[in-house]
């Protein structure tokens, strides 16, 4: 690889978007494109025009084959029990029914799970939560199928059994999907214990965590075709279609290069399509497999949630010990998250959620305790940040906490706490911090947003009202960037350049809204010197690029970006090679650019070149490969470097609550985030404010609830599970990119954007926090679950009010509650 | 035009006539509870507009539906151009026969509005990077398409709350919304674009024209009845509540339509049987609104945007509820006499009404018959309507100068959610004001609170007013009337809230109520409501 480094030209100033004022990409843009820039111009996404017009195409939209089936499924009304019986014939005489497909008509193996064989297909002998898939109804219409499948509660006979289902519960019985894990990192034998004992200071606590569904917009759907010889062509909204391709062929007994799946585009998958769309892709593989006709499942909204798994809920127990100053000496935390029915992703998740509990603070003793508890609801799995999100704030509550229980301002004791550069530099897992920017990160922030004006006016506020109480929270962001696990960090690209000039880019990830194909285009664009409109990314396909990974933890443009830049630079070398032989030039004098290939003193158009190069035979395709460096992981020791690099961030919000209703207000949010040298300014800035939002989301008004006896999810579509609107994205909201080069040499220095903003909502948490806090005594805590629904807050309020809540500080006996 | 049949000359069941795309399209055989989103994607390959969730909640579906403006009637709330009146609606909970006689405009009709570049909604949005994953996208369009045209139409821009306001109706997952609110204020700085109604204007005169004053449309439908003979359902479409009483009697088990959006969900979601259906939408005295002085009367049929909008009118302090109803394709869609008809124990409207005293008008078979809406509510989804009677009107009296008038709501999220627990209070002094002064006397003379979510029904909490009424407005009748509220409500926990919650804050909403409008030292909104802070940015 070479020449991917930093040229100076292509540094850019701080670029911001904010509320009030409305921004377009075409003005410096277009004159930076004009130069030749192709890295760091905010294009718009390659789709956009697609977008705007209705006519980007989801795989619902693909005009369907004739003799299109549809399939719905049938799904467990219990939450646990023993399956005695399927009335199939009953099923099968409903109107339009064509097969009824069980378990018994599975080929191979009936398991659909990405790391362990826990995850059923169809539930077999157990029935393991309600909402389960139990049969799959193969019938003329979608309208018919769902109607049959609604019958289930007919057709199945079920012993009921006692469900579990709270994350507590199995926590109690020592009921896990996987072995716990235990994260320690002690100076010597035995330190932690010392330094909780002997602290100045101690507190203990428990904090509740809900989950949060993903709610892409576009619900789970695979169009599965029988193609010739046995084989199956797979439409499948997919962040992961080369573990589709193996899911199918190991439940059909099939060898891989069977099935083919592809998918052009998501409409959203934040990790609800990584491992998840699995089910649905051997459901609809199994029908059309048996039925020898095209079969499209498409989930209703409702089935969706009821099936699949979603960001996991945990639960928080720690202990911490910390000094006058407010630094933590000690630290002990347990988190036990409710992994649902099977371990699909919990393992990496909880792995990552150990990995995160850090956040962007030196822990000098260290354990931290991962429980996956087993439940009876649905699996859960990877969303966005993927378990990082939920180890790192419970960390940023322990410091709340500490620092009201000694009546300091939070933001101070943050930053004591927060990772050196030379010393206090290690990680609970022994990577070294190499790359931290978390200090100047906060520095600007502190200013910018007038951190410290507003923390007096909101105090002067919450003299002046009774009712309502302004709260105000700056919280940093550290987030780890690669697959934990080590082989899953490469990718591959393909590039054909055609006889015209044109290029048609595949690579092995998938397009879910983020703007990868964008990135890509753009980083393939700049090394082979061409327009945009000469580049043009293809649906990911299992017949291109081979044993993909998933597109998730961020890496898709790290990984895909940097084997694209192989595979063109490859082409680069052949196309300036060819020249340097064919217009006799020094190969070192030739450059590529905005559709022209400079040669010495001459200069010729990049198409022109591609035909002459044609006709002598030159190769014009190429693939390229990429694997991250530097990582590796030792799961048994919990130690290793699991990270390429890290991303940063801050971020600060006011809110105002009504401590009557516990309603609450996010008034304004002021971001600065580290994307690196952005590949596209536009794009990082909307998955940071976009992943702002969701997580604020995930916090405040998100709220999962399952029944209580029967373990079925109550929240079950928009009506009752309620992810932000327009009108919860606050009236300011400024985001900025800290200006940054990534020490590692990324694919133009860049960071991944995807994951790390879900961090920066926290603020908005603790804001609420804060706010709460102001009803009572300084140094009470409010103990506020999340999300902080006006329930949730409320609560919060009458235990501060009524001093029920745990008394801040405690030097000679332990504290409970929290 | 009574000559006209619903059959056409070879005796075949007339076909759902509508404009789309140009033309005017026939539709036959799809059965009456086929959905407009079901006909776009599965039927008239038209796949723009997406399916997210197929319950009206999320705006992926968002489409216009345009008709002609009757002559006279009150179209105000409706987008005016020219004859034509619009509105965005979920096409995912709209029957595919209730647009006969109307114009289904979607996100690819854009393209033939300005052919040769995009239209400025969608130029906005792409120059604003307002699309990520894409597949909310063409909701969004439609939502804003809306606010271009009616703001276009009125030569009037809108602020940036308003459009979030409008685009309440519409989810996103991927953006956080900033761009798409950046992009509603960049489309109007784009050249204007027009929308060429004439087209639009003579389709559906020419339908109207050939279509006889009671529309039915027969078909079967193919999870009833056998295989080889499917059940036909019957929708029915009278346009005078004459005819309607006439249909209604001889259809007696058909299902009456207001606006279906909750009705579509009974079909999409729960597969219930319906069976035959009478729409209610097209009736002309149904359709009626009149506000005076003497009162404000709400035809039943009257969307629910042109209700409140009504009632805002009459009583500006329900504007917060009104615009926390739904968003605007339900409010656009649905009828405020159907939230009524159907009951539910939480519908926004229905406390409102109740505080304000509203007076229900019955009709079955001609006779006419008036009904306090404090009696109308039995039990749990049960109300007063005899067979064959339904809903014509609901009647408000305006309120008396010295009424004070309140409305809350309480949800987890500000838009489109439905409540933990409502409360709209009036509250009549015995003294009038002295002059000059908006302060009112101490007394209370009465008073109205309507509870939503607190019990099987809305309804008022009898007790805490007895605790008010006669007693000054203090702290102390305030805390009694707080105590009463436990004699009144036991109410449920569910998931939007817990009993202990919901009767805590009912007690609050009374404390909120007395800070707001005690003798002295009132407090306003910006002191009392955490929302209207950040509405008058406070954070910036």
């Amino acid at each position: 690889m070479n020449d991917i480094g930093p040229p100076s030209d292509r540094r850019h100033s701080i670029r911001g978007f904010s509320g009030d004022v409305v921004t377009a990409w075409s003005e410096a843009d277009a004159e930076r494109l004009g130069l030749g820039a192709r890295i760091g111009v905010g294009v718009p996404h390659e789709s956009a025009h697609l977008h705007v017009t209705g006519t980007a195409a989801y795989i619902d939209d693909v005009p369907e084959r004739a003799g299109t089936l549809h399939a719905a499924l049938g799904l467990s009304p219990v939450g646990a029990g023993r399956l005695i019986g399927i009335d199939t014939g009953f099923l099968r005489a409903l109107p339009g029914v064509v097969a009824v497909l069980t378990a018994a008509d599975i080929p191979a193996i009936n398991d659909c799970g990405p790391i362990f064989h826990d995850d059923p297909i169809l539930a077999e002998d157990d029935v393991r939560h309600c909402g389960q898939p139990v049969f799959v109804i193969v019938a003329t219409e979608r309208d018919l199928a769902r109607r049959a499948a609604a019958r289930a509660g007919e057709a199945l006979t079920i012993e009921p059994a006692q469900g579990i289902y709270t994350a507590r519960a199995a926590h109690a019985r020592g009921d896990y999907v996987l072995p716990p894990v235990h994260l320690i990192r002690e100076s010597t034998d035995g330190a932690l214990d010392r330094a909780l004992a002997t602290a100045p200071h101690r507190l203990r606590g428990h904090f509740s965590l809900g989950g949060q569904e993903q709610f892409y917009l576009e619900g789970q759907i695979t169009y599965a075709i029988p193609t010739e010889g046995h084989g199956l062509h797979v439409m499948c909204s997919t962040q992961h279609p080369s573990e589709m391709q193996q899911v199918i062929a190991h439940a059909l007994g099939w060898r891989s290069h069977r099935v083919l799946v592809e998918c052009r585009r998501m409409g959203g998958g934040f990790g609800g399509k990584e491992s998840q769309s699995a089910l649905f892709a051997c459901a609809a593989a199994l029908a059309a497999r048996q039925t020898n006709r095209p079969v499209k499942l498409r989930l209703d909204r409702d089935d969706d949630f009821l099936v699949t798994g979603r960001r996991h809920p945990f639960e928080f127990d720690y202990d911490v010990g910390f000094d006058d100053a407010g630094r933590i000496l000690g630290f002990d935390v347990s988190m036990i998250a409710n992994a649902g029915h099977s371990a699909d992703l919990s393992g990496p998740v909880v792995t990552r959620a150990l990995c995160h509990v850090d956040n962007a603070y030196f822990l000098p003793e260290v354990a931290i305790h991962g429980y996956a508890a087993r439940t009876n609801t649905q699996s859960n799995t990877a969303f966005r940040g993927f378990g990082g999100p939920q180890g790192a704030l419970v960390t940023e509550i322990v410091l709340d906490r500490i620092a009201r229980a000694l009546g300091r301002d939070a933001l101070e004791i943050r930053c004591r706490n927060l990772y050196g550069t030379a010393t206090n530099n290690i990680t609970p897992y022994g990577q070294i911090v190499e790359d931290n920017v978390i200090g100047p990160i906060i520095d600007d922030l502190v200013v910018s947003s007038g951190y410290h004006e507003r923390r007096a006016a909101v105090a002067q506020f919450n003299r002046d009202n009774i009712v309502l109480k302004k709260g105000l929270a700056l919280t940093p962001v550290k987030f780890g960037i690669s697959f934990n696990v080590p082989h899953l960090n490469q990718a591959g690209a393909l590039v054909h350049i055609y006889v015209d000039g044109s290029i048609l880019v595949n690579h092995g990830g998938t397009e879910m809204g983020q703007g990868l194909n964008t990135k890509v285009a753009q980083v393939v664009a700049d090394v082979l010197g061409v327009g945009f409109d000469a580049v043009r990314c293809t649906a990911a396909d299992t017949s291109k690029v081979a044993n993909t990974s998933a597109t998730a933890a961020s890496t898709g443009a790290d990984l895909n970006g940097m084997a694209a830049a192989d595979a063109a630079h490859r082409l680069r070398d052949r196309l300036a090679t060819f020249a340097a032989r064919h217009y006799e030039c020094d190969p070192a004098s030739i450059r590529f650019a905005n559709g022209m290939v400079a040669l010495g003193a001459r200069a010729v158009a990049f198409a022109t070149l591609v035909r002459q190069a044609y006709e002598a035979r030159v190769q014009l395709w190429s693939e390229g490969f990429y694997t991250t460096p530097k990582i590796h992981w030792n799961p048994t020791t919990m130690n290793g470097r699991p990270f390429y690099y890290f991303a940063y961030g801050a971020a600060v919000s006011e809110v105002v609550i009504d401590t009557l209703t516990g309603e609450f207000a996010l008034l304004r949010a002021d971001i600065l985030h580290d994307a690196g040298q952005s590949l596209n300014p536009a794009i990082d800035i909307g998955q940071i404010e976009g992943g702002f939002i969701q997580s604020l989301g995930w916090l405040t008004t998100e709220e999962l609830v399952w029944h209580e006896a029967s373990g079925r999810l109550l929240t079950h579509a928009p009506s009752t599970y309620k992810i932000p609107t327009a009108n919860d994205c606050p009236a300011a909201l400024h985001v900025r990119l800290f200006e940054n080069i990534n020490t590692e040499p990324t694919i133009f220095r860049s960071k991944a954007v995807g994951e790390p903003p879900m961090l920066l909502a926290f603020s908005a948490l603790l804001a609420i926090r804060d706010a709460i806090a102001a009803v009572g005594n300084p140094t009470a805590d409010p103990p506020l679950r999340a999300p902080a629904t006006p329930e949730a807050i409320l609560d919060a309020i009458e235990a501060v009010r009524a001093n029920e809540a745990v008394r801040a500080i405690e030097t000679d006996r332990p504290a409970g509650g929290g | 035009m009574d000559n006209l049949t619903n059959h056409d000359a070879m005796g075949f069941p007339q076909p759902i006539r509508f404009y789309c795309g140009g033309t005017i399209v026939a539709v036959r055989d799809l059965p009456i509870t086929t959905t407009v989103l079901q006909w776009l994607r599965q039927h008239s390959g038209r796949p723009g507009t997406k399916e997210g969730c197929a319950e009206g909640d999320c705006g992926a579906c968002t489409v216009i539906v345009a008709e002609l403006c009757p002559e006279g009637a009150p179209a105000r709330y409706a987008i005016r151009v020219d004859h034509l009146a619009l509105r965005p609606i979920n096409a995912c909970i709209r029957f595919l026969p209730t647009l006969h006689g109307k114009a289904l405009l979607t996100v690819e009709d854009l393209q033939t509005i300005t052919p040769e570049a995009l239209h400025p909604v969608q130029q906005a949005m792409l120059d604003c990077h307002a699309s990520q994953c894409g597949f909310c996208t063409p909701g969004f369009v439609m939502s804003l398409f809306a606010t271009y045209t009616r703001h276009t139409a009125a030569n009037t821009r809108p602020a940036r709350a308003d459009v979030a306001n409008d685009l309440a109706g519409n989810l996103c997952r991927c953006t956080g919304y900033r761009p798409i609110l950046d992009a509603a204020e960049r489309m109007f700085d784009l050249p204007r674009v027009t929308l060429d109604t004439a087209p639009i204007t003579a389709a559906l005169r020419a339908i109207a024209e050939t279509t006889p004053p009671v529309f039915e449309y027969r078909a079967p439908h193919p999870a009833y009845g056998t295989a080889e003979t499917p059940r036909v359902d019957c929708y029915s479409a009278p346009t005078t509540v004459a005819a309607l009483d006439d249909v209604y009697a001889a259809r007696p088990h058909a299902r009456l339509l207001a606006g279906a959006t909750d009705i579509g969900l009974w079909v999409n979601k729960q597969f219930r049987d319906i069976g035959d259906v009478i729409a209610l939408n097209e009736v002309a005295e149904l359709r009626t609104l009149t506000l005076d002085r003497a009162r404000l009367v709400i035809g039943a049929a009257v969307p629910l945007e042109d209700a409140w909008a009504a009632l805002i009118r009459l009583v500006p302090n329900c504007a917060e509820m009104a615009a926390r109803f739904a968003g605007p394709p339900i409010r656009h869609a649905g009828t405020m006499g159907g939230n009524i008809a159907n009951g539910s124990p939480i519908g926004d409207a229905a406390p409102v009404l109740l505080a304000l005293d509203a007076v229900l008008t019955l009709q079955c078979r001609g006779r006419l018959r008036r009904l306090p809406l404090g009696s109308f509510y039995l039990d749990y989804m049960r109300n007063a309507l005899a067979p064959g009677e339904f809903l014509r009107s609901i009647e408000i009296p305006p309120p008396d100068p010295k009424t004070l008038f309140a409305a809350y709501k309480i949800s987890k999220r500000i838009d489109c959610d439905i409540a933990a627990l409502s409360l709209a209070a009036a509250i009549i002094f015995a003294e009038s004001a002295p002059p000059g002064s908006p302060a009112p006397g101490d007394t209370i003379a009465d008073v109205r609170l309507a509870f939503g979510g607190m019990a099987a029904t809305v309804r008022r909490a009898t007790n805490a007013e007895a605790a008010l009424r006669g007693h000054a407005w203090t702290a102390a009748t305030l805390d009694h009337a707080i105590l009463a509220l436990a004699d009144d409500f036991t109410p449920l926990t569910d998931l939007r809230a817990s009993t202990v919650y919901r009767l805590r804050v009912a007690g609050n909403l009374l404390r909120r109520l007395w800070l707001e409008t005690r003798r002295t030292d009132r407090l306003p909104p910006s002191a009392t409501r955490a929302r209207v802070v950040a509405v008058q940015g406070g954070g910036a």
